[in-house]
Order: structure tokens, then C-alpha cells, then sequence
């Protein structure tokens, strides 16, 4: 499945895409401990997969949780870490 | 040189004359639904108040969202253009101008020399704007000027949730109705703006000397939540609503 | 579908409904969905994986007596008591709050195996438009999720939007549809996205000299193309059906389906029970499926 997290406003469109038929054979899930914002945790789906999600709680605060690793102007570290390449940007 | 700055806001229109660097008349008038016939009874009104006539005047610089209306001026600044001259008259250090209106928000890095390295602008969403807490204080059933008061009588550290102005009246109803007191809930309502505004500032890059212009810096309580956000102080000029219209008459002095 | 009950409430009806055909209950697997939303909550009782009754009602302040509730109203005529359901699973923003159910499902798995009870097999994307969110979902032929996209966190392009607008004019939103289209040539959309400054422009629009109904064409129209993109975005294919509050306004369907060249499916259901009818599907396959572990 492709679960897209985030949202659109006006300025934009600011969604984290995970391929969780990826992530589900993922063993690393390498995502969770770099992200400097603990945006990524575990979650066994509806069909008993350990998968990865972006919390709850942060997916409506994307645009401001990532401005500093994006600042950088270097690729993400979550996207630099993903072993499966299982995680995708919009924006 | 005298010259007049007229920053055509969605909500204010502001003028000032500034004679040899100095502010010799300045005034404030709601732009309601007509920005030309605003401008000009701005430009009225501090010529008389200066007791200067309209020929004496070198050059009327016009910024603000109603340039698009207003096209009488000798010539126009944008508000970028505009908001850091006015900055950087105040404060002569300012690294990073925060410029709040009505419906938008600019955050803008300057060089050493006061020219503009890198800028970002929100006036697509309501969210991180003045309207957002002009609303919340309808909600909260205060005055937009006590909202700042309020927010730092507060106890304790509530966070909100909503960030559209839409679903944030209703949380600010749901929580006064969770029996939550109004100076928390006002206090929640501007640290999600601190929030949302130093997300465009880690767009530009953090500094040390940041000034805040534009109408909601009279709200110590934002500002506040801003300088606790960044950890750093955040300057309010004298006259902060009139630093657009006093960096338009600023540029009028150049060239 | 024979509604035997109506509770008028504010601004939608609660009900209630029994399947006629089956008169009675004869020892067959019972199964229940129950999909509790911030406003409304659902309960369907499938035997068999026929629906048997449902219910939709006003979510209270306590989901878990909503919850109950629901199930009790939905099995109010079939002579069932709680003990003959085999199993529940609950759905929806309170899901964690049924306490009658053996296991949570989030709500888009649920609504996209809903939808494909209640469109059939050949439905692929999903619209889903409600008071306060946006959901695109794109499915497969068994009804699971191929990808999702949502939106909760911005008022345009949700039911709340529209409700603003229709506030500003003074128009109840039910006739909104209808308006939208009593107009000579369709206006460029309004081209604010944000909720409130969109409705400074309507103000401005109006002293401008349009009607109500040309304007509320411009907005239904912005609104279209806006939810036109998370369609795109989330992946667009045929066959293609909207639900939610939205789907009874016309004058954003229509628009929808002119930008997107598609025309949506007409639902069998009520497409509201979409959520709670794929919780009690999902309930089914799951008994069945431990049922053969067990012969095994």
C-alpha cells in the first residue's frame, strides 16, 4: 500500500509517501532513529505487518518538521537511510 | 528631500512623510473595499497633518498589496523591498525581518549591507497571518488587543492542534467549553503561530537579530511565544505598522 | 431500503433499517461493523455477509455508549441480543472507544472494502469528502488499499469549507448544488484556496456585481479542482465513486466528473454505512478464515 501522510494548504502541498509493502520487509527501519524529529514510528497494520507510519500527531506539522533537514539543501536523512526506498517526499 | 511612503495593506492603508530622515506626519486608515480612494485620503490626511503641500513632495512611493490598485505614485517598491528598508531604519543590526500583516507573512534575510539574500512569503493561508488570531479572539470573545495581555496571564502550557482558522474556532470553542481559561487557550493560539512562523524562518536560516514589523507586534503576547519559539529576542520597532510605508518613503530618497 | 424510523436531527436524519428479505434469524454467522465518526456513528450487522440492519446515528459525547447504542438500534427488530455477534470491529475516528469490539481497523481499510460491497468489484478510486477531512483511496479488486491520501488539515476542500461560503451568501448548503448551475456561462473559479480569504473574495465578487449563484459556481468549481489534484496526486482510475456529505451536492460532483472526464458510479447503499459495512465485512473474512485454521 502507498500511504500517503501530510496535507495540503494554500502554500502547498507537503505529504511523506511509504510504500509499507516495501517497509514491511524492511529489517533496519533505519527511518525512525535518524529523523532529528521522531516523525517515524512502527505500527502493525491491518494485516499483521510491522510497517512504518508518520505519527499521528505531527502529520498536519510536516512542512515545519522537516524545514530543518531540508534546509540543508542535502536529500533527507529519512530518504538517505531508507534501505528499502520505501520513502517518498511531494514537495 | 521630503518624501511620502503609502503602504496599501488588505486591511490598513498607512502613510508617513518623511522629511531629511525624519517622520513628520504619519496616519492610519482601514482600507475597506475601496484601496485607491484609501490612499489617497491617506496621502490627504498627512499632507495637511505636515502642512506640506503635494508639489513640495519629491517622490510618493506606493507598497502593499494594493499596488495592483493604486497606480497615481511617482513609483512603487514591493513589500519585501519595503518592510526591510523600514527594519533596518529601527533596528541598524537586523539580520532577519519578520513581517506580519492582516492576511500574510514575509520572513526575510538580509546581507550585512541591508540588501534581501533570501525571503519567504505565506499570504496563501490564512494560518500564520494576523486574520488567524483576529479570528481566535472572536472565538475567545476578547478584543484582538487583549488576546496579547491574556496570552501572558497564562498558567500553563496548553498546545493546540488546528492550524486552519476554520478548525481552530471550533477547537477554541471545544476547549473553552472544556472548561480551559482563555488566557491558556490564547497563550496555545500564539505559540502554534511562533511555530509555523519559524518554519519559514529555518527556510531562510537562523540569525541573532531579528525584527518584527507590521500590525500584530503591538500583541506582546506573540511576541512572546516568538522570542521563547526562537530563543532569541525579537524586536518590536516604535511604529511597527508604519515601517512598510516608512521604508516605501525611504526608498523614495534613492537614487 | 424501507427506513422505519426518523429522528430528525439539526441538519441530517437519523435512521435506522432492516433487510425484509430476511425475516428471521437462522443460526448464520453474525457479524458487526461499527464506525464511530466525530459527528455521525454507523452499526451494520451483516449475516452471512448480507446485511441484515444498520443503524446511523448522532456520535454522543461518550463514544462508547455511541458505540453500544448503535449496535443495540441497528438490532432493534431482528430479535438478536448482543451475544449472537460472532464478532465486531470497530472503525473510525473513536475506534479505540467500542468496547464491544474484538479488534480495530483503521477507517480507510474499512471504507475501501465498504465501497467495494456497496459499487461492486470494479471500483478503484474513492472520493471521500466529509464535514472535516478529504480522503482519496485507491483500491483493488478485493477491496484493499493500493494507496490513500488525506487531507484534515485545511478547511477547503472539506464540508466546513463549503458551510462557510454558504453562511457568507445565506444559503442553506442543500441548495447549493442546484444554484451552482443557475448560471449563464461558468465563472473562473475562485482563486483563494484558503477557506477565509476565499470568502473576503466572494465579499468582493458580490460588490462586484455577481449573484449569489455565480459565485457559488466559482467556488464549487475551485473546490473541484482542488480535490481533482489529491485525486491525481493519489493515483486516478476508473471505475471511480465520491461518498461523504459532499457527494449530495451536485455542483461539485458534476464539476469533479467534467474535470476528471469520468463519470461517478451510483451507489446500491447508503454510501454513510461504506466505513461500518467494510468493519463487519472485515469481521466475516476474518471468522471465516480462523474458522478453516481450525479444521485444519
Amino acid at each position: 500500500m502507498i500511504a500517503n501522510y501530510g496535507y495540503e494548504d494554500g502554500s502547498g502541498h507537503y505529504y511523506i509517501k511509504i510504500d509499507t509493502a516495501k517497509c514491511a520487509e524492511c529489517e533496519g527501519k533505519s527511518c525512525i532513529s535518524v529523523c532529528p524529529e521522531k516523525l517515524f514510528a512502527t505500527e502493525l497494520d491491518d494485516f499483521d505487518d510491522e510497517v512504518v507510519i508518520i505519527r499521528e500527531d505531527v502529520r498536519n506539522t510536516l512542512q515545519t518538521a522537516c524545514a530543518n533537514c531540508k534546509a540543508n539543501g542535502k536529500k533527507e536523512l529519512c530518504l538517505q537511510n531508507c534501505e528499502a526506498g520505501a520513502i517518498g517526499f511531494s514537495w | 528631500m521630503i518624501t511620502a511612503g503609502i503602504d496599501c495593506g488588505s486591511q490598513n492603508t498607512k502613510g508617513v512623510i518623511l522629511k531629511d530622515g525624519e517622520v513628520v506626519a504619519k496616519a492610519l486608515i482601514p482600507t475597506e473595499f475601496d484601496a485607491d480612494l484609501a490612499a489617497q485620503n491617506v496621502l490627504n490626511k498627512i499632507l495637511s497633518d505636515a502642512g506640506i503641500k503635494k508639489e513640495d513632495i519629491s517622490r510618493i512611493v506606493i507598497t502593499g498589496v494594493g499596488r495592483e490598485i493604486v497606480k497615481w505614485g511617482d513609483v512603487e517598491v514591493n513589500e519585501v523591498g519595503a518592510a526591510c528598508r523600514g527594519a533596518k531604519r529601527a533596528f541598524a543590526d537586523t539580520e532577519t525581518v519578520i513581517d506580519m500583516g492582516a492576511d500574510s507573512c514575509r520572513v526575510i534575510r538580509l546581507n550585512p549591507d541591508g540588501t534581501v539574500m533570501k525571503y519567504e512569503v505565506n499570504d496563501k493561508c490564512a494560518s500564520g497571518a494576523g486574520t488567524f488570531i483576529e479570528a481566535m479572539a472572536r472565538a475567545l470573545q476578547i478584543t484582538t488587543e487583549e488576546m496579547g495581555d491574556y496570552s501572558l496571564r497564562h498558567t500553563k502550557e496548553l498546545a493546540t492542534n488546528a492550524q486552519c482558522v476554520v478548525f481552530a474556532e471550533s477547537e477554541v470553542i471545544s476547549l473553552i467549553h472544556a472548561k480551559e481559561s482563555r488566557e491558556d487557550i490564547a497563550y496555545g493560539v500564539h505559540m502554534g503561530i511562533a511555530n509555523r512562523i519559524a518554519s519559514m524562518i529555518r527556510r531562510v536560516g537562523l540569525t541573532d537579530k531579528y525584527t518584527f514589523v507590521g500590525g500584530p507586534g503591538y500583541n506582546k503576547g506573540l511576541i512572546s511565544c516568538m522570542s521563547k519559539v526562537f530563543e532569541r529576542e525579537i524586536r518590536v520597532a516604535e511604529d511597527n505598522m508604519f515601517m512598510s510605508a516608512i521604508g516605501a518613503a525611504i526608498f523614495g530618497t534613492e537614487n | 431500503m424501507a427506513e422505519i424510523e426518523k429522528v430528525e436531527y439539526w441538519r441530517w436524519t437519523e435512521s435506522n433499517w432492516k433487510n425484509p428479505d430476511i425475516p428471521d434469524w437462522h443460526g448464520s454467522l453474525i457479524t458487526a461493523g461499527v464506525d464511530i465518526g466525530s459527528t455521525s456513528t454507523q452499526a451494520v450487522i451483516l449475516a452471512d455477509g448480507i446485511p441484515y440492519a444498520y443503524s446511523n446515528m448522532r456520535t454522543g459525547s461518550n463514544s462508547p455508549d455511541s458505540a453500544i447504542g448503535a449496535i443495540n438500534w441497528a438490532m432493534k427488530d431482528t430479535g438478536l441480543t448482543l451475544e449472537d455477534i460472532t464478532y465486531t470491529i470497530g472503525t473510525g475516528h473513536g475506534r479505540v472507544n467500542v468496547p464491544v469490539s474484538n479488534k480495530t481497523v483503521t477507517e480507510i481499510t474499512c471504507h475501501a472494502r465498504g465501497a467495494n460491497f456497496i459499487y461492486g468489484p470494479s471500483i478503484r478510486t474513492i472520493l471521500d469528502m466529509g464535514g472535516q477531512d478529504c480522503k482519496a483511496i485507491h483500491c483493488d479488486e478485493n477491496g484493499a488499499v493500493t494507496s490513500f491520501m488525506m487531507n484534515d488539515k485545511c478547511a477547503a476542500g472539506t464540508g466546513r469549507g463549503m458551510e462557510v461560503i454558504a453562511n457568507l451568501l445565506a444559503v442553506r448548503v442543500e441548495d447549493i448544488g442546484d444554484m451552482s448551475f443557475q448560471i449563464d456561462e461558468e465563472p473562473a473559479p475562485v482563486s483563494s484556496t484558503c477557506v477565509i480569504f476565499a470568502k473576503s473574495e466572494a465579499t468582493k465578487l458580490m460588490r462586484a456585481g455577481w449573484s449569489k449563484e455565480k459565485v457559488l459556481a466559482a467556488y464549487c468549481h475551485a473546490m473541484a479542482l482542488r480535490v481533482a489534484r489529491l485525486l491525481e496526486r493519489n493515483g486516478m482510475e476508473p471505475d471511480f465513486a465520491i461518498t461523504g456529505g459532499i457527494a449530495k451536492n451536485k455542483g461539485v460532483v458534476k464539476r469533479i466528473e467534467r474535470i476528471m472526464g469520468v463519470e461517478a458510479l451510483q451507489p446500491k447503499w447508503d454510501t454513510q454505512i461504506a466505513g461500518a459495512v467494510g468493519a463487519a465485512l472485515i469481521a466475516k473474512d476474518l471468522v471465516e478464515k480462523k474458522r478453516a485454521k481450525a479444521a485444519q
